[in-house]
């Protein structure tokens, strides 16, 4: 990115500059860095429609919003940050990281790589221009539950295009992940032997694998009952509404296991650095990050417990998800392990990677909750459910990614970042998150249903602690994006160690690291 | 940018002076007013119990660690990495924890899926947007729909008491009787709650699923939709009065009552008809029919 990697290759391939060369680069760290762009402009455009969205629950009433267009924003803010955000960034981590950790020169597929990355911005174009078409863009929650979805417009059939797009993107990366991960390590570097964000991508581009393809079963199952007369959903028919929630949940427990495994490696390359500490129990890391992976597979209808399931299925799912709650376990306390009697220092990756610990605990006792189906029944669906799965989503995987960012940005520019911008976005951060999303656990146990544009009166006070806190969580976003551009544009001169307790290949390479790097393997002990 | 100050201004004011709103600073599930939803309180204390257990543990020794494992402080990091018996004990006692906490939720999730030997049976209807009731060993049908004038969700008018939550034709139970609900919906998914009872269930179009509840006391219990069914989702509640076995006869034959009268004077339709044959076996049909 850099001018002096850029220089470097000019005559080594002639390989275009300008427009072209971010249309047809098959550069692991271009595409790495063009994913994460995405991810941070889809993170403003899906977080703007949250604010719309806590400025109208600011007071009962319809204030700024009708009923139809709120659930529009609900649904697209849901679709747009999972698909549009967390997945993407986490891609970028990837390209940009796992090359480098492996000691390899690229990903193993570089052109299915660019492609892969291109596919995105096709599909977010799609699904933001769709509040422009007759009816509005989608608003059957992202879910996209039948009998609901089939009655909707035109956007419906190109949301479904756009996740199908998606999912080909997924799809095509985990493939160049894994083989790259499985075939191009450098001599010398075992499968125990490699970095945890590695083996945490690894079991992430399985799990993809395994599920896209049912996601994409699924929504082409609602095409064709929106326009070919099939009646997969529909009773009248001989179809079931609810087969369409156990064929997107199956895919949809896995998704939210893909959407954390990466956030687990990242937190578990920067504890040990700033803890100076390797990582502890790191066999039982990957064992339980396995168990997670299959785990997940087997507890899809916990998120179906109100439809009226028989007895039994209830009771199975119900201790299946339970046992999921062992293995997120231990890794807690297995990154508790490797801050105690550490050498710690409080650098803003290492601060986010704590609040990830803690907030995403948070987060995993609210989910214990839901788990236990009695309870479930008086918590489905009320803001309860939306306080659980924004702790694990934003304070887990988003601050992850902004723990990630801080940890590789030096290696990535060169430049270190301000680290006084760097605590204020973190501190507004926390306290503006847990503002936001702690209220709702209480008026989920109130008794509030979610995707409500309008509420009851003793829901008032809630709501507007709420709605203060996403204005300041919103706007910190900002400081985010300055400290990203002024470590591009200078900052100190970064090491090629960067941090003091750094180990792995990539601190091994200059900083910024060249455009091409490992074109010889390092041999690893 | 001015009017953004404005804005800022007006929800500081709003905050200030929340009026209508007496502060409701709930932080627990609504009282209960079944035997269900009070099991249902008791897992949620149990399993909060036993979060607050972890919760000091794992954070009291993650702030400890915080705070004297500090370079700043000069403590020297120690190098081990793995201790295969701590390991084995933080799987084996969470695997305990969780199977004393399985226990008691499987006995309310059996308990709750047992719709057996009601003394009444209502069939629920989620339409897109209200309920439908209807009382099949009565013969009494109605829609129940939201009552809340347009003008207070348009903020033209000061809002009610049970805004949001008042429907014209409420659900009348008897207390104490065991009520089986059969739902169903006509359109879309839709979903049945009332808190206070502890039911929920999602209303499948084209199937029906059971619950029951058992109202242990006397009073109006309110609850809203839960599954998104469209625009004015968060617009179709639900209230339950639950009544005495005398109040809930009279209330019946009332309802049953205007049908009658109108059979007798000839503008009977079909269902009119078809209900006065069903209160021939009533008190009030000899009076009626003699005028």
């Amino acid at each position: 990115m850099s001018d002096a990697a850029h220089a470097h290759d000019d005559h080594s391939h002639g390989h275009p500059t300008g427009i072209m060369r971010w249309l047809t680069t098959t550069n692991h760290k271009d595409i790495g860095s063009m994913y994460l762009w995405f991810a941070l402009i889809m993170l403003f455009a899906a977080g703007s429609m949250a604010l719309l969205i806590r400025a109208e629950l600011f007071q009962p009433g319809m204030q700024l919003t009708n009923p139809d267009f709120f659930n529009q924003l609900t649904t697209m803010h849901g679709l747009i940050m999972i698909f549009g955000v967390i997945m993407p960034a986490f891609s970028g981590f990837a390209n940009w990281q796992v090359p480098l950790m492996l000691g390899a020169p690229d990903m193993a597929f570089p052109r299915m790589n660019n492609w892969a990355f291109w596919l995105l911005p096709v599909a977010g174009l799609m699904l933001m221009a769709s509040f422009l078409l007759p009816g509005g863009a989608v608003a059957g929650g992202w879910t996209m539950y039948p009998p609901l979805f089939i009655q909707g417009g035109i956007s419906y059939d190109l949301t479904i295009l756009a996740v199908h797009i998606m999912g080909l993107s997924s799809i095509m990366g985990s493939i160049n992940i894994a083989t790259t991960i499985l075939n191009m390590r450098a001599p010398g570097l075992t499968l125990m032997k490699m970095p945890l964000f590695v083996w945490t991508w690894l079991i992430t581009a399985y799990l993809l694998i395994a599920t896209m393809p049912v996601l994409a079963g699924a929504v082409t199952m609602l095409l064709t009952d929106r326009n070919f007369g099939t009646h997969f959903f529909n009773a009248a028919g001989g179809g079931d509404p609810v087969m369409f929630q156990h064929i997107f949940w199956f895919f949809a427990h896995p998704e939210v296991y893909i959407l954390i495994l990466p956030a687990f490696g990242i937190v578990s390359q920067i504890i040990p650095t700033f803890a100076r500490k390797p990582l502890f129990g790191y066999a039982s890391m990957v064992y339980a990050t396995a168990s997670i992976a299959i785990l997940s597979f087997i507890v899809w209808a916990h998120h179906m417990f109100t439809v009226g399931m028989p007895v039994t299925a209830q009771l199975f799912f119900m201790f299946s998800t339970m046992l999921i709650a062992i293995p997120t376990g231990v890794k807690v306390f297995n990154w508790v392990a490797t801050m105690w009697r550490g050498s710690m220092t409080f650098e803003t990756p290492m601060l986010f990677a704590i609040a990830f610990v803690c907030l995403f605990t948070i987060g995993g006792f609210s989910g214990l909750v839901l788990a236990i189906a009695p309870v479930d029944i008086q918590l489905h669906d009320t803001y309860y459910v939306v306080a659980h799965f924004h702790y694990v989503l934003v304070s887990g995987a988003l601050f992850s990614i902004f723990a990630g960012i801080y940890y590789w940005l030096p290696k990535w520019t060169g430049h270190m970042y301000n680290e006084t911008l760097g605590k204020w976005h973190f501190w507004l951060s926390v306290i503006g998150m847990n503002i936001v999303f702690f209220p709702m656990h209480f008026l989920g146990l109130a008794g509030m249903p979610r995707r409500i544009p309008d509420y009851a009166l003793q829901f008032t006070e809630y709501n507007q602690i709420a709605t203060v806190g996403a204005f300041i969580f919103g706007f910190s976003q900002l400081i985010f994006l300055a400290v990203i551009l002024k470590s591009i544009r200078g900052g100190a001169k970064a090491t090629d160690k960067v941090w003091e307790g750094a180990e792995g290949l990539e601190w091994t390479v200059p900083s910024p690291a060249p455009y091409h790097t490992f074109e010889t393997a390092p041999v690893v002990k | 940018m001015k009017k953004m100050w404005q804005r800022a201004g007006m929800m500081g004011a709003a905050l200030a002076t929340s009026q209508a709103a007496l502060a409701d600073w709930a932080y627990n599930l609504q009282p209960p007013a079944s035997k269900v939803a009070q099991d249902v309180m008791d897992l949620h204390n149990l399993i909060m119990l036993v979060c607050l257990g972890i919760f000091i543990v794992v954070f009291g020794a993650m702030f400890w660690s915080l705070l004297k494992h500090r370079k700043s402080v000069g403590h020297k990091a120690a190098h081990f990495h793995e201790n295969t018996t701590i390991e084995i004990i933080w799987t084996v006692i969470p695997f305990v924890i969780l199977v004393g906490m399985a226990y008691p939720a499987a006995k309310v999730v059996i308990d709750m899926k047992d719709t057996s030997n009601p003394d009444l049976t209502i069939k629920v209807t989620g339409y897109q947007w209200k309920w439908g009731y209807d009382y099949l060993n009565e013969d009494v049908s109605f829609y129940s729909t939201l009552s809340t004038p347009r003008e207070q969700i348009e903020n033209k008018q000061p809002k009610g008491e049970h805004y949001l939550l008042e429907v014209d034709e409420p659900m009348v139970v008897p207390v104490g009787k065991r009520v089986r609900l059969l739902i169903t919906a006509n359109d879309v998914l839709h979903a049945w709650w009332v808190p206070a009872f502890g039911a929920k269930q999602d209303a499948i179009p084209g199937f029906i699923r059971d619950i029951w509840f058992k109202a242990d006391k006397i009073g109006t219990f309110r609850g809203q939709c839960v599954e998104l069914c469209g625009k004015d989702h968060g617009f179709m509640p639900i209230v339950v009065e639950v009544v005495s076995d005398e109040d809930y006869a009279a209330w019946v034959a009332k309802k049953k009552g205007p049908v009658v009268a109108a059979a007798t004077t000839g503008e009977a339709s079909q269902s009119a008809e078809i209900a006065a044959e069903q209160v021939d076996a009533a008190a009030e049909a000899a009076a009626p029919a003699a005028q």
